[in-house]
């Protein structure tokens, strides 16, 4: 990767071993229909019907989309409305806890993939509701099943874990090493002609070292990388374990690879060796105003104010609530929002650590070129965005950012170059469609 | 009921400690050195042009920004530069009602007018520099003093070796580059002390307020120049003083890499400040002026814009450069 920035690590919370606890009883699980890149789900049941841990409640027919399961066993009471983490609304089915954690028979069954044919493991990959665990959500089954024109050489698990305060990558690989091989070694069954590269910051050395000792087939490497922000960004990663640069508009696969998040290796493997759904995501929560920060093990459909509860509460009121990394996560007005796939960090800052000084005029200091990992120019784009200049936006390449944050961050004059790029990008990205 | 309010905004939800105030005292501490060498060599006249340059940059800043009713800026520490800067370049005998007029035209007329911070398009403490010169043509090249440590009251005005050059009656020798490195030689109040600009120029490098490309590219074209085209022969030694004496390092390092006006890609970085090299030479040894630091740098900035067009970074994933 060229350029970047590196901003205060706040990574603390990767010295604790991950936490888990069970929803409440009687809690409302929210299982929004939309938990993914593509179309949403419908319900696949009903008000009033009773239903069990790792159940499909949600599925679709569209080729880009993937299935909803409970997390808990109980009663469907509710299919409504929400908001979901990412900020948009979705139709969610509603489930009270009956606090029996009752399996369902399709649960549980461990499947030796090895016995099965291509199109048979993408589709047991589909009915588990796999998706990127990054943070984007994107079908995993999708991902896995490139063109045949495209010629796979190389499998990316990504644990970059560049953004700040995040550190639920780092635990679930001190704590899952060994998943996370036979995960990777469900990807190299699908690539055969592949190598496999295991990439991680350099910030996270005992995590390099514990994969390099379980390191168990010649195709396999672990890469440590130095630790900067975008390093996780799939372009950037990309451009760093491979020399190769994914072309403007196009995927990994036109450059021969498959990124896949480390976490979303470890549910493959839970998959198919303990035949579970996609049902838990390790959350790093942290900020000022957490009493107990840390890692934990949360099932989907929690809402963000029972997870408070579970892990004992606040230490002072936050200021903002961040879903996500403090670079690139979404802050929100509510606690009432459920975990989904797509959830990642949760993280509840003070007024001090939320503090963003007021916008002043730019003075072309240049930083935002200097940073910026794409080779944008950001104080251009925002002058152009600004006056809805698209046409100039295009030409100087707006398109092409990936709204990762480097330019605000670094910008001594405090201007709000992402925000007014991703605006307009995001603005031509849906006329597009 | 109420409800708890949370401050909802878009990424990233930090930033960095940097701020424009942090930028601009960087390069208050970086000048200081120099800035102090001219007091040394020229005496408490230099402090009183120095002192007037600043106080009646600032006042004009805020006065401007008073009658026009827009927030009083002065405290970003830029005014204090600029000033500083236009003190920098005059000459420490100059009458002391000038660098007010210099201030003027640098704050109201160059940057204000413009809109103010950022906005610019010329170097406010050059561009001053220059409207004295086309003013007060007389003083502006005669008001030289030789240095004298703590200089006296009735110290002796001199011309600076680069007029001597450019009259051909001066080659410097061995002595002469050592006062040029300390700055006990005849020149403008900030520009003698080639050492202490150095440790000024190093001293933001380090703290990465500017980058390698300008004051490199810049010191590098001139020197090259000097060397090849010096009117009796090739000769390192008068490529050493050229780039020693005048107001090169000080142009270099803190006028050239002004940040509004000078380019913010990398190499449309290495493009100006070669570009300045050029031009400074070509007056320093074909034009009528011994020296030609500060209109190089002005014809430059206003090449800034088409530069920075045409010098676009490569964007990833994307073949060509530009377009």
């Amino acid at each position: 990767m060229k350029r970047g920035v590196h901003p205060p690590e706040n990574k603390e919370t990767a010295l604790t071993p991950i936490r888990y606890f069970f929803p409440r009883n009687g809690a409302e699980m929210v299982y929004p229909m939309q938990q993914h890149i593509g179309t949403p789900c419908e319900p696949i049941v009903a008000i009033g019907d009773s239903v069990e841990v790792g159940q499909k409640i949600g599925d679709s027919d569209a080729f880009l989309s993937s299935p909803v399961h409970t997390t808990v066993s109980g009663t469907v009471v509710d299919i409504r409305t929400v908001i979901t983490p990412t900020g948009r609304k979705s139709n969610a089915v509603v489930v009270v806890n009956d606090g029996k954690y009752r399996d369902h028979p399709t649960c549980n069954k461990a499947v030796d993939y090895k016995t099965l044919s291509r199109g048979e493991i993408l589709s047991y990959i589909r009915e588990c509701g796999i998706v990127g665990m990054g943070g984007a959500g994107f079908p995993t089954h999708v991902k896995l099943n490139p063109p045949p024109d495209k010629n796979i050489d190389t499998v990316i698990v990504n644990a970059a874990e560049c953004e700040p305060y995040l550190t639920n990558d780092h635990r679930v690989i001190l704590e899952e090493p060994k998943q996370v091989m036979l995960g990777l070694e469900i990807l190299l069954h699908l690539f055969p002609d592949a190598e496999g590269i295991i990439a991680v910051e350099d910030n996270k050395r005992d995590a390099i070292e514990l994969l390099k000792k379980m390191i168990y087939s010649p195709k396999v490497r672990v890469m440590p990388m130095k630790t900067r922000y975008p390093q996780g960004s799939e372009k950037q990663l990309i451009q760093t374990c491979l020399k190769r640069e994914v072309p403007g508009g196009g995927y990994p696969m036109d450059v021969g690879c498959i990124v896949q998040n480390v976490d979303t290796v470890i549910a493959l493997h839970r998959a198919f060796y303990r035949g579970r759904p996609l049902m838990r995501k390790i959350m790093t929560i942290a900020g000022g105003a957490v009493l107990n920060p840390g890692n934990y093990k949360v099932r989907f459909g929690m809402s963000y104010r029972d997870i408070i509860e579970a892990i004992g509460g606040l230490k002072r009121d936050p200021h903002k609530i961040v879903i996500g990394g403090p670079m690139m996560g979404i802050s929100h007005y509510t606690f009432d929002i459920p975990v989904t796939k797509t959830s990642s960090a949760f993280l509840l800052f003070t007024e001090k650590e939320s503090k963003i000084p007021p916008e002043r005029d730019c003075f072309r200091c240049g930083k935002c070129v200097d940073y910026c990992p794409t080779g944008l120019m950001p104080l251009e784009l925002n002058k152009f965005a600004r006056a809805d200049h698209i046409g100039r936006f295009k030409e100087y390449n707006g398109m092409d950012c990936i709204e990762c944050g480097c330019c605000s961050y670094i910008c001594p004059a405090k201007r709000h170059l992402t925000q007014s790029i991703s605006t307009i990008r995001r603005e031509q990205l849906a006329a597009r469609k | 009921m109420e409800r708890p309010r949370y401050t909802v905004t878009a990424t990233p939800h930090i930033r960095a400690s940097d701020s424009i105030e942090r930028t601009m005292y960087y390069v208050l501490i970086a000048l200081a050195p120099a800035a102090v060498m001219g007091v040394v060599f020229f005496g408490l006249r230099a402090l009183a042009v120095i002192g007037i340059s600043i106080a009646s940059a600032v006042i004009f800043e805020a006065l401007y920004q008073k009658l026009t009713r827009k927030p009083v800026t002065v405290k970003d520490g830029s005014a204090v530069i600029t000033g500083l800067l236009l003190a920098m370049t005059l000459p420490p005998a100059l009458p002391l009602w000038m660098p007010v007029i210099g201030s003027f035209a640098a704050i109201v007329l160059v940057k204000q007018l413009f809109g103010g911070l950022g906005h610019n398009f010329l170097n406010p403490a050059l561009a001053g520099r220059a409207i004295l010169m086309a003013a007060y043509a007389s003083p502006m090249t005669v008001a030289f003093y030789t240095p004298n440590v703590w200089g006296s009251v009735d110290a002796v005005t001199s011309a600076t070796p680069l007029l001597l050059m450019e009259s051909g009656v001066f080659t410097p020798s061995a002595p002469d580059f050592l006062a040029s490195f300390a700055g006990n030689i005849g020149g403008s109040i900030g520009e003698t002390a080639a050492f202490a600009l150095l440790a000024g120029g190093l001293f933001l490098l380090v703290k990465k307020v500017i980058t390698w490309h300008i004051p490199v590219s810049f010191i590098a074209s001139a020197g090259v120049l000097a060397f090849l085209l010096n009117p009796g022969g090739v000769s390192g030694g008068i490529a050493l003083y050229h780039i020693l004496a005048g107001g090169l390092l000080l142009g270099a390092f803190f006028m050239a890499t002004d940040y509004p006006t000078s380019p913010v890609t990398p190499v449309g970085k290495v493009i100006f400040g070669a570009g300045c090299g050029v031009i400074t030479m070509v007056i320093r040894l074909y034009g009528g002026y011994p020296e030609g630091v500060a209109y190089a740098i002005l014809l430059m900035n206003l090449a800034v814009p088409l530069i920075d067009r045409y010098t676009r970074p490569r964007v990833l994933g994307i073949k060509k450069r530009g377009a």
